[in-house]
């Protein structure tokens, strides 16, 4: 590959000072994704992972630090001076966040909020401001689109709201969609239809997308590459059919695990993770995942392993005791 | 949004017929006869019983009340023994003076107090809020005649810039109207606006967590559209709130600075009665002014039911 | 080791983390103050003090002596007494004011958080009706009529307090009559005025008190303001707002005559402020309300 990624995530790192100390959210995260690609992020809550997808947008809390380097389009965006760090945001880079509900200005009409971001980044007079928006509502799928501009989010069910959320992510055709948890907050029967429409855009506007989520079974069939995070790090990374293929990672295989089948007998107990993830403000010595690991044994408990490479250079992870049988297959 | 404006209407009646009551009890059952007031110590008894067969002072109470509130629902709410000036002129002559004064106050406490919470809540716990904050507090405690005159003493005694007391019609004279009406207007604002900041500045504080503050950033948008758009106009609605909960605290922070500044204004009128014992004038200023405050106080409910997108579609 | 890792997780995740009560040195002056005004209040009569209502026409608006510390006024009367004197009433009326309110206000608002339905409209009500008046309007239309004197103004303040006390204890009492305490007792067979009593009334009394201290700071200004008019207490005694009233004849001459008096009362109503504030921010159950 001679062409350099779209974004390129060097070394991440965010800390947050908190009550009982210092708390690193995100550690040392290196990941990279091409022009067009898409890339799942996949870990329990509060692993970093949000976390991570606002230091890309470099819109972490204001207390917290962060350190390596984010490189887009070639350029770092940490320390970029904030006028041009506003003209990227929303126009070359753009987000979906989880709760369309408290994502969207409850005070602010739909069609005020997709206007404000197109005036904003392509300089369109109010009236093609606005016949865009309407476009973009019929192109995210939201019947009667004139009239939705002047409705209020509330007024809107939980799926229309995500929906106008992604057109206005959409609105100035950005190369980078960071969607997080872009499903959670709806229900199961709205999840796939959202998950198609970002799948179906982002191929026709050829744009890359980091799809953030707890939920393995979301990226399955709809992403490039899997990264999956646990306590702040990267433990495994794979082009997504490799990962699905052969897991190495306990904790991947029991991610996947936690999920219902539906070829499962009726009523079989889901296998959930025992423990819970460690507190970040004391960091474990060894590896995060040691204390509720089954296959945990002598070094897991002294040292952090580092991302090593697998078969081929593309499947990653960070494990002393990669389990070696073939996982199942979805 | 229909039904909300007939509930809140609804509920004014009462609200109104017992204010009136009060208002009339307050004045008839308290000692002191209003014969006696108007002829003073000297009087006959003759004389002041005669008065009072004359103005229905000998009808049991609630006749008496009765006939006071069909009046008053005519737009007659009597006239001063003294000046011979009916109520109705005497407020409507005066009511424009206290209306610009409270007007122009609630400008400059919002252009005071506004600004200074959301420099606040940008930088909230930096030296500059908490200098800030820590003023507001002590203003709060100072009251609107001890600030009257420390104005006074400063721009009228010390640097004579503005006029200590007095008044001119603005049809008159619209700069040297606008010149009187600095410092009165001044004082109340002093009074209002580190409400405004305390209220607006820790609401600003919790609208700046919103995730759709966020999304504005990571829009991309100017930061002063997402503070002046995005984050103030959810808190419009606490800027409403406080307005008006503040108008009580203003109608009698103007009755004392009219007083101080020598306004025309309604304030004044009241003081004048009482001094001067004019009790009908005060019985109807009293009136008047619960009336009035009772319907802003309807008025601000409304507004804010307008401003609220989530209320004006039923969905509070 | 690893056992041991989690429980040490679960212990500091159970820890609640507590916030130190911040009682800064601001707090401390205003207690300071407040004790010393208090004090020289109470005692005024013991005190080496001129007498506060004789007047020297000779010795009008008399500077800063050792005879009369802080000056004389426009009647040659002794400053610092009139302002120890002055301090009296404003607080006789400041505290006891404050007190009518917390009387009826409280237990008003304590049944009506207790026993709710009909009784609790028609508390709520009259309350409405008489939050209907501007208070000041109202003080001053109910002096008119009655006459101005000490009693006179207590009562009809007291009286426009009690709204903002009926709110504070009704609310309380609603959150706590459906706490495990008061239904256990109820379960017990206790009657009615022993759980208003015994178990409501010392949990609603703190967060009531520190209301009851914010009640003084307004009383004392509304006092202020009513004598300032020349409608509080009549003459010659003196009152702070009284004093500055009579100063402000004298602005061009003497403004220490308005400027002293003012400044006792800022301080004293400052100093009620910040330790009612901080009472009810400690007394709030929300978290971060310092």
């Amino acid at each position: 590959m001679t062409v350099p990624p779209l974004l390129s995530i060097e070394n991440v790192s965010v800390d947050l000072p908190t009550a009982r100390g210092n708390l690193r959210a995100v550690d040392q995260v290196s990941l990279t994704i091409g022009a067009g690609r898409t890339l799942g992020i996949v870990g329990e809550s509060g692993c970093g992972k949000t976390m991570l997808s606002r230091a890309i947008l470099q819109l972490l809390p204001k207390k917290a630090k962060l350190s390596g380097r984010v490189l887009f389009d070639g350029q770092d965006l940490v320390g970029l001076k904030p006028e041009r760090l506003r003209k990227l945001r929303g126009r070359s880079v753009a987000v979906v966040f989880q709760d369309p509900m408290t994502s969207l200005n409850p005070v602010l009409t739909i069609g005020t909020q997709l206007v404000e971001t197109l005036q904003e980044h392509l300089e369109l007079d109010g009236l093609a401001a606005k016949r865009r928006s309407v476009e973009l509502l019929a192109a995210v799928g939201i019947p009667a689109p004139e009239q939705r501009l002047t409705q209020y989010a509330h007024q809107l069910s939980g799926g229309m709201r995500q929906r106008v959320a992604i057109a206005i992510a959409l609105s100035c055709e950005p190369k980078l969609l960071i969607a997080d948890e872009p499903t959670t907050a709806l229900d199961v029967t709205i999840q796939a239809q959202i998950l198609d429409l970002l799948a179906r855009e982002q191929r026709r506007r050829h744009m890359a997308m980091i799809i953030i989520t707890h939920d393995l079974g979301v990226v399955a069939g709809r992403t490039d590459e899997v990264a999956v995070m646990y306590a702040g790090r990267v433990v495994e990374r794979a082009p997504t059919p490799m990962l699905f293929k052969k897991m190495h990672m306990p904790y991947t295989q029991a991610l996947l695990a936690a999920i219902p089948r539906i070829d499962g007998a009726p009523h079989t107990p889901l296998p959930a993770i025992s423990g819970r993830p460690p507190d970040p403000t004391r960091p474990v010595q060894g590896c995060s995942f040691s204390p509720r690991c089954r296959y945990a044994a002598g070094l897991c408990y002294g040292q952090k392993p580092v991302l090593t490479a697998a078969e081929s250079g593309e499947h990653q992870f960070a494990c002393f005791h990669p389990i070696q049988t073939a996982a199942v297959i979805v | 949004m229909l039904g909300f404006v007939a509930r809140r209407l609804l509920y004014l009646v009462p609200v109104l017929i017992a204010v009136s009551l009060l208002t009339f009890l307050i004045a008839s059952l308290l000692p002191g006869d209003l014969a006696y007031v108007i002829l003073g110590d000297q009087a006959t008894p003759e004389k002041v019983e005669a008065l009072r067969h004359d103005m229905g002072l000998d009808q049991p109470i609630w006749w008496r009340y009765v006939s006071w509130l069909g009046h008053v629902l005519e737009g007659d709410f009597g006239r001063s023994f003294r000046t011979g000036q009916t109520v109705w002129q005497a407020v409507a002559e005066r009511l424009p003076v206290s209306f610009e004064l409270m007007l122009l106050a609630q400008i400059a406490a919002l252009a005071i107090g506004v600004p200074i919470a959301i420099a606040c809540a940008v930088r909230s716990g930096s030296a500059f809020d908490r200098f800030m904050t820590g003023s507001a507090f002590g203003m709060l405690s100072v009251p609107t005649f001890l600030s009257a005159i420390l104005l006074i003493y400063l721009f009228a005694v010390e640097l004579r810039w503005l006029p200590a007391t007095g008044y001119v019609p603005f049809e008159e004279n619209p700069a040297g109207n606008l010149r009187f009406l600095v410092l009165p207007a001044l004082t109340l604002a002093l009074a209002e606006w580190p409400g405004i900041m305390r209220v607006l500045r820790s609401d600003m504080i919790a609208t700046l967590q919103e995730d759709y503050i966020t999304l504005a950033k990571a829009k991309g948008l100017k930061a002063s559209r997402i503070l002046f758009v995005h984050a103030l106009k959810p808190s419009s609605l606490t800027l409403i709130t406080i307005t008006g909960i503040n108008i009580g605290r203003l109608i009698g922070g103007a009755v004392i600075v009219e007083t101080i500044f020598a306004l025309p204004g309604i304030g004044r009128l009241l003081i004048g009665a009482i001094y001067t014992r004019d009790l009908i004038i005060l019985q109807g200023v009293v009136l008047f002014v619960a009336g009035g405050f009772v319907l802003m106080n309807f008025i601000v409910d409304m507004l804010y039911a307008v401003l609220d997108p989530r209320i004006r579609h039923g969905h509070a | 080791m690893a056992t041991l890792e989690l429980s040490i997780n679960e212990e500091v995740a159970v820890t609640p983390v507590r916030r130190a009560p911040r009682l800064g040195p601001l707090f401390w002056a205003a207690i300071a103050w407040t004790i010393f005004i208090l004090a020289a209040a109470a005692f005024a009569d013991l005190l080496p003090l001129p007498s506060p209502t004789d007047m020297d026409m000779l010795e009008r608006r008399m500077p800063m002596s050792q005879l009369h510390w802080l000056g004389t006024d426009g009647l040659g009367r002794d400053e610092f007494a009139r302002l120890i004197y002055g301090a009296r009433i404003s607080l006789t009326v400041g505290l006891c004011a404050p007190l009518i309110g917390i009387t009826i206000g409280g237990a008003l608002g304590m049944l009506a958080g207790y026993f709710r339905g009909r009784f609790e409209s028609i508390v709520g009500g009259s309350m409405d009706v008489l939050l209907a008046f501007p208070p000041l309007i109202l003080a001053l239309a109910v002096i008119a009529y009655l006459g101005q004197s000490l009693i006179n103004l207590t009562c009809i303040v007291g009286v426009l307090s009690t709204p903002a006390f009926m709110r504070v204890a009704r609310a309380a009492t609603l959150t706590l009559a459906r706490r495990e305490f008061v239904i256990a007792a109820q379960a017990l067979g206790a009657t009615h005025a022993r759980i208003l009593l015994r178990e409501l009334l010392p949990n609603v009394f703190l967060p009531l008190l520190a209301f009851f201290l914010l009640g003084v700071a307004v009383t004392i200004v509304v006092e202020g303001a009513l004598s300032f008019l020349g409608l509080g207490v009549p003459p010659p005694i003196s009152s702070w707002g009284s004093m500055i009233g009579e100063g402000r004849e004298s602005l061009e001459v003497a403004p220490r005559l308005a400027f002293i008096p003012a400044i006792a009362m800022f301080l004293t109503v400052l100093s009620f402020n910040l330790i009612g504030d901080t009472l009810r921010a400690l007394t709030d159950p929300r978290q971060g309300a310092l």
